[in-house]
């Protein structure tokens, strides 16, 4: 890894300088376009004290939800979580935090924090519980509130093809919440499918720019599907 | 008596216009895809990123990276588009989308929602709900009208709510309603269901004009 390459081989490379209590993104909705090897590698590392941001936790064994195993996320901040039995258990018994936070708003502090934009008004969840403690304005006779950026010392996210340079494309719904995630994390790591030279890729069609991306790494997937649906 | 999940979705889908995009939630509301009216033309938008959801796959067909928001598999139609969470909910919040459908537990006389969390019992998250109860101007809500002879049809939402001031339109296994100037109103009612039984299992504001037709499918 030299200049705007930014390849690397092993994920003792990917995940170095990784640490307790860091906080770091995850993409993926459910278990679509998550980045299964870096996950793992958390686990195999064994760093504690994570405050952990992402749409959803993985289920059991599978995912995000293997952290629980080892007790490594003391928070967790996402918009539905708890389809694990071990997440449950974490949360009820108060070792674990949980701060849940409307998908939509859950992505644009994603977005803000990349951006350079510390704080946006939303309507959303005016008037419910995420509301307390927030500060109101009112924009054309409607209230909005107050939301700041979400930050990650690592930002972790699943791509379909990289180059060389770090600039991705993802592929259709595994796309979610990686491209802003990409963005937010100061040392953002790419676990790809496939790994081409600079120029192999579209400029047009470059979904999330190199700029962004500090790691590429090859992976292999198990794509687990959550709920396979079909019809006769 | 009153209408089942299909026929409660069969009414909402005539909501539905031609050139309309559409979210539709979890639950009931995913069964209003089977009812769009032939030769209407309806873009079906999933929050997890997709504009033109389609069918489920035949099982030759299915693909890892193809879900909607209940992460179900599924297939995406031609003129489909692909795109992130943020430009998803950019999507929603900014009031591009001409009908949202989902459920809820309470519904109040003022328009209020709650359809997230039960205090002590569920408690897993609102996903996409908040926003998408923020960001439509067009939302019909379906729903049971009662639980066990509660109604949820209240004065006021007991549950943690979803949003405020939002709810326009109620779709019920007993009624049609609308809400505004804090109250429901009932629009029409479930076949063979009377409109007694219907103010019975009501606990909020409800207005009733002199005729109330039956629901047609």
């Amino acid at each position: 890894m030299a200049g705007l390459d930014k390849v690397v081989k092993t994920y003792d490379e990917a995940m170095a300088g990784f640490k307790d209590n860091m906080t770091v993104m995850v993409g993926g909705f459910g278990l679509c376009g998550i980045p299964e090897g870096l996950i793992k590698k958390m686990y195999d590392m064994n760093v504690k004290g994570l405050t952990c941001i992402s749409n959803n936790a993985g289920v059991d064994g599978f995912g995000l939800g293997i952290l629980l195993e080892r007790n490594q996320i003391k928070t967790m901040i996402g918009s539905y979580v708890g389809e694990n039995a071990l997440f449950e258990k974490q949360f009820l018994s108060g070792e674990m935090k949980v701060i849940l936070t409307p998908q939509g708003t859950l992505a644009e502090k994603i977005r803000a924090g990349g951006a350079g934009i510390p704080g946006f008004y939303t309507a959303t969840g005016y008037g419910t519980p995420i509301a307390e403690g927030k500060e109101v304005k009112v924009f054309n006779g409607r209230p909005y509130i107050l939301e700041e950026a979400f930050y990650a010392d690592f930002a972790l996210v699943k791509a379909w093809k990289a180059d060389r340079y770090g600039n991705l494309v993802f592929r259709k719904t595994a796309m979610n919440f990686n491209p802003m995630m990409a963005t937010a994390g100061k040392i953002t790591v790419a676990e790809v499918e496939e790994i081409v030279e600079p120029g192999e890729l579209d400029p047009e069609h470059i979904h999330t720019p190199g700029i962004y991306v500090q790691r590429v790494i090859k992976g292999k997937f198990e794509k687990r599907i959550e709920q396979r649906t079909v019809r006769k | 008596m009153g209408l089942s999940r299909e026929q409660i979705a069969q009414r909402i889908a005539k909501e539905m216009r031609d050139g309309y995009y559409v979210n539709l939630g979890i639950g009931i509301p995913t069964l209003v895809a089977n009812y769009i009216p032939k030769g209407m033309q309806v873009m079906l938008q999933s929050e997890n990123g997709l504009l033109g959801m389609g069918e489920f796959p035949t099982d030759d067909k299915v693909d890892p990276d193809l879900i909607n928001a209940g992460k179900q598999t599924v297939t995406a139609v031609t003129g489909a588009a692909f795109f992130s969470s943020a430009e998803s909910f950019a999507m929603i919040r900014g009031g591009h989308v001409d009908l949202t459908v989902l459920g809820a537990f309470e519904v109040d006389q003022d328009g209020c929602i709650a359809s997230w969390m039960i205090p002590g019992k569920l408690i897993k998250g609102m996903g996409g709900a908040m926003d998408l109860v923020a960001g439509a101007a067009n939302i019909v809500v379906a729903m049971a009208h009662s639980n066990k002879g509660e109604s949820k049809i209240l004065t006021k939402c007991k549950m943690p709510l979803t949003g405020v001031n939002c709810i326009k339109k109620v779709v019920t296994d007993l009624a049609v309603m609308e809400i505004h100037d804090g109250a429901f109103h009932l629009i029409e009612r479930a076949p063979g269901i009377s409109v007694e039984e219907i103010k019975s299992l009501t606990e909020g504001k409800l207005i009733i004009p002199a005729n109330v037709p039956e629901m047609s499918f």
